[in-house]
């Protein structure tokens, strides 16, 4: 095969994923205040993602780097004319990140309070703004020769590229919801699963017309089955849900937002940027990639890594399967940072 | 208005300060990460409980520090899309490799295990524990490699083609790239550099704690311990640095003879290197100045009769190699930075070697000026190493990749300077606010102490471990 279009499927993996992995994250941030009553909850819910938010984020970085290195082209013309939305999501990744480091550090509830609203922002804004950066992408935006953007940061807020943001949104959000259902127990776990399954039947609608715009205006034939997929994943999901099954629930949406992103890649395919202006100016894999030599090496490593990669987080996705409850937050509101014997122990 | 809104300066600007700024957290997080596994090792085979006291409160600063560092690395990672897209497109395939390298091959680790670090004290088997420290220490030296692998092709390129048709540099050898001798020199440096700023920051808090006679029996073998690595990473540091003028000798002359202020090509004795010296501005002419004969020539060709050529000579080689142009970087910034790192570092190995001999046998001096000079540990030692970086990097211009791509042509072309001047004024006032909260919350953690020893399993006899959530 020819080792451009290998390194698409790969960037394509990347990117499934980190929002299959942050995806969650972000959604376990935006239904914090949902899902608790106070603090020790919230404690509870931050827990969950504890131990791996910052591995999930990762693939972010992995998928940054490897675009860089597979495809310069790609990720020159793409980071630099999404420059503000980029922005926007870098301060709010800034933001979500020091406030799980930051808001124990200090008892005061007022303190507390100032990160939880980061978290929830900082979560919402990068699940809205990836869904409007990939649409825009399988749409198509005005390029010059040089392959730079030239239109503006209004042209990005289109209404497909809005019905995106908000599909990526809603997605996510449920998929937080899923997460809480099967890593709590108790009242939140009860809350979680009511609140999957209200955001789980708009995510349908909305996801339901997302998909159908795409294969309908950009779509090719594996785009049509992925999208179907994905809409079969996502009610069953819901339904899983519906019937108590949260692990089911859990995995099914995972897989429903893996399908959703690989639509949008088949879509793209064998381009990875179009003109919107002039196909001419379109970033395809062949004008994009590098070079064999370069593209040979990055496949050695990447076969030698992934595996790797895949056991050891798969690893502390184990080691972390337990439930988080309201003992091992140790029952105090203002635990903070003091250090607490474990009560699972 | 046209000049403030520049994307070219303005894009400088922002790269230089949040580089900075991430560098700030990032000597931290190497040296703390292998100062924590210490303390842990040590409490796993000792099972004295100072050991994991040490562990767990440089281990709380160590995590306060950390969620900086991987932020800011984020913004690192996307700015050149951003704001360097013409010089992404030109090294992509060169310079891309080590970094998605550095992804997959460090920042994974380390991002999983400190995950199973933090959580895991209850979770994994003691041993097992201790080892997921070991990763993240190993990991993030690994990164710094890759890092300044990609980093040393800017400054020495080696390992590449010019692909004419497409307008880029080519890599010809993954193996060359990442043994670039530049890189070989550079990354012992600043590994050893990393450690001197952690071994500053035990000092520090140590003396801070003893200087007020408190969390004696912690802060005691915690200022020797910050003792010895001071001295011990200060003389490799030093060591290495020397190597690394010879490398930069090698590639980039114009930036020694910068580093310098040397305008004339000089032999010898007239080599000298100036301690201190008071002149006009631009270098040119010179006031007063204290000088030691040969030490220039010696530290750029390790013999005391080298030639070392001056700015004018290469100004001029330059522009027969190069075209017209001003191949001088800013004389003022690279003599004063080359000078504050050296100068910075040396004095605090000096001071922990009189502060090693001041402790000897459990001794515990009383003049509090020791005291306080000893305080100062940290912030100068990392004031060595963000100099020592503004050095290398303004000292390479007006080079980005040096010889084949000037800074201003690698800017975005697509960017106006308005967005520029917005996320530069964002970066700043969020890091700005950000540094101030980090700050005080470091410095809490720091004067707060250790906890008390942790009360003992009654089997074993062994301190109970304790774990903390968020
Ligand atoms: C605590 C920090 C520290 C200390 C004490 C020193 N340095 Fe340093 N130096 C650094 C921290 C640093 C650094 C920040 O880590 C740099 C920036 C780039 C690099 O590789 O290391 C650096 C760069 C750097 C360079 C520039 C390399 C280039 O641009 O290619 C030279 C020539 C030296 N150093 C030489 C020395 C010498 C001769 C020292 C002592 C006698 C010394 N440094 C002490
Ligand atoms: C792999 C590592 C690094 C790379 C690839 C890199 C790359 C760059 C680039 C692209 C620029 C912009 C061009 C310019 O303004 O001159 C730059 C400038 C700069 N970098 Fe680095 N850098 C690296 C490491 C660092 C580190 C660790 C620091 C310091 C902590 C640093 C400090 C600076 C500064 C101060 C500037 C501004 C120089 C100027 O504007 O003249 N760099 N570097
Ligand atoms: C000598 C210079 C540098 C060294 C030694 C270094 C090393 C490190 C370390 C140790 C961390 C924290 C560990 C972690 O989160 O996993 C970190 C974070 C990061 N750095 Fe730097 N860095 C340097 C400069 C840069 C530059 C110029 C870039 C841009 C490409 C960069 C990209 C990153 C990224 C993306 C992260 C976040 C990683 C994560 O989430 O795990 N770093 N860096």
């Amino acid at each position: 095969m020819d080792l451009g279009v290998l390194w698409f499927f790969i960037i394509a993996f990347f990117f499934v994923g980190y929002f299959v992995l942050d995806g969650f994250d972000f959604g376990v941030g935006m239904s914090l205040p949902f899902v608790s009553k106070d603090d020790t909850d919230r404690r509870v819910v931050i827990n969950t993602i504890g131990p791996v938010w910052d591995l999930n984020e990762t693939w972010l970085i992995v998928a940054g780097a490897s675009l860089f290195a597979a495809f310069p082209e790609w990720y020159a013309t793409l980071f630099s004319g999404f420059y503000l939305p980029l922005l926007i999501i870098l301060i709010a990744l800034i933001l979500r990140g020091v406030s799980f480091e930051y808001r124990h550090q200090r008892p005061e509830l007022a303190w507390k309070r100032r990160f939880d609203n980061m978290i929830v922002w900082g979560s919402a804004i990068p699940a809205l703004l990836w869904g409007v950066a990939f649409a825009n992408i399988v749409q198509g935006v005005p390029l010059d020769a040089g392959h730079n953007y030239t239109g503006t940061v209004f042209d990005l807020l289109n209404p497909y590229a809005l019905l995106g943001g908000v599909t990526t949104l809603l997605l996510f959000f449920t998929h937080g919801a899923l997460f809480l259902t099967l890593k709590t127990d108790g009242d939140i776990r009860d809350r979680s699963r009511a609140l999957a399954t209200r955001a789980g039947i708009l995510t349908i609608v909305v996801a339901a017309s997302f998909l159908t715009w795409t294969v309908l205006a950009y779509g090719t034939l594996p785009a049509f089955f992925l999208a179907a997929g994905a809409a079969v994943t996502l009610i069953a999901s819901v339904l899983a849900n519906a019937r108590k099954r949260e692990g089911l629930a859990f995995g099914l949406m995972a897989l429903t937002i893996g399908l959703a992103v690989m639509t949008l890649f088949a879509a793209l395919f064998p381009e990875v940027m179009p003109a919107s202006n002039d196909p001419a100016n379109s970033l395809t894999i062949a004008n994009a990639s590098s070079s064999p030599y370069t593209l040979q090496v990055m496949s050695w490593t990447a076969l030698f890594a992934l595996p790797l990669i895949l056991a050891y987080q798969g690893w502390t996705y184990w080691v972390f399967r337990k439930r988080v409850t309201r003992t091992h937050i140790d029952g105090g509101a203002d635990a903070g940072a003091q250090p607490v014997p474990d009560a699972a122990h | 208005m046209n000049e403030l809104l520049d994307p070219l300066l303005l894009s400088r600007w922002q790269f230089g300060l949040t580089t900075i700024y991430h560098f700030l957290f990032v000597p931290l997080t190497i040296g703390m990460a292998l100062t924590v596994a210490i303390f842990q090792t040590a409490w796993v085979r000792t099972g004295k409980a100072h050991y994991l006291q040490l562990t767990h409160f440089f281990g709380k600063i160590f995590l306060i520090n950390f969620a900086m560092g991987v932020v800011t690395g984020i913004v690192q990672e996307f700015q050149f899309g951003m704001n360097w897209s013409d010089y992404s497109r030109f090294v992509g395939d060169v310079f891309g490799a080590p970094l998605a390298f550095e992804g997959l091959l460090a920042f994974f680790l380390e991002a999983t295990f400190i995950g199973l670090w933090i959580f895991g004290w209850d979770k994994l088997p003691e041993k097992l524990h201790l080892a997921t420290i070991w990763v993240v220490s190993i990991a993030s030296i690994l990164s710094a490699y890759f890092i300044i692998a990609a980093n040393a092709f800017m400054q020495n390129p080696v390992a590449f083609r010019i692909n004419e048709e497409k307008g880029r540099a080519e890599l010809t050898s993954i193996w060359e790239l990442l043994t670039n001798p530049v890189a070989l020199a550079a990354f012992p440096h600043t590994i050893f550099a990393c450690f001197m700023v952690s071994a500053g920051l035990i000092i520090t808090v140590a003396a801070w704690h003893l200087s007020r006679n408190q969390h004696l029996e912690t802060m005691r073998p915690a200022l020797k311990f910050g003792l010895w690595s001071m001295v011990i990473s200060g003389a490799l540091t030093t060591l290495a640095g020397d190597q690394l003028s010879l490398a930069m000798v090698a590639t980039q002359p114009m930036k020694m003879a910068a580093a310098e202020a040397l305008y004339v090509t000089s032999t010898g004795a007239d080599a000298s290197f100036s301690i201190f010296t008071l002149g006009t501005p631009d270098g040119v002419h010179e006031l007063f100045s204290i000088r030691i004969p040969y030490l220039l020539s010696f530290l750029s060709t390790h013999t005391f009769d080298g030639t070392v050529e001056g700015i004018n000579n290469l100004q001029e080689q330059y522009q027969t190699l190069y075209g017209p142009g001003d191949y001088v970087p800013i004389v003022w910034v690279t003599y004063w930075s080359f000078r504050w790192m050296i100068g910075m570092g040396i004095m605090h190995i000096f001071v922990a070697m009189v502060g090693l001999w001041l402790t000897r046998k459990g001794r515990m001096p009383s003049n509090k000026w020791v005291w306080k000079a000893a305080v100062w540990s940290f912030p100068l030692s990392l004031g060595a190493m963000i100099v020592g970086w503004v050095f290398t990097e303004m000292g390479r211009q007006p080079w980005l990749v040096f010889g084949l791509l000037e800074t201003a042509d690698g800017v975005s072309p697509g960017v106006t300077g308005l967005e520029v001047l917005l996320s530069l004024t964002a970066f700043t006032v969020v890091y700005g606010s950000l540094a101030v909260v980090e700050f005080r919350l470091i410095k809490k953690a720091a004067q707060h102490g250790p906890a008390d020893t942790p009360e003992a399993d009654p089997e074993t006899g062994k301190p109970l471990v304790t774990t903390t959530v968020y």
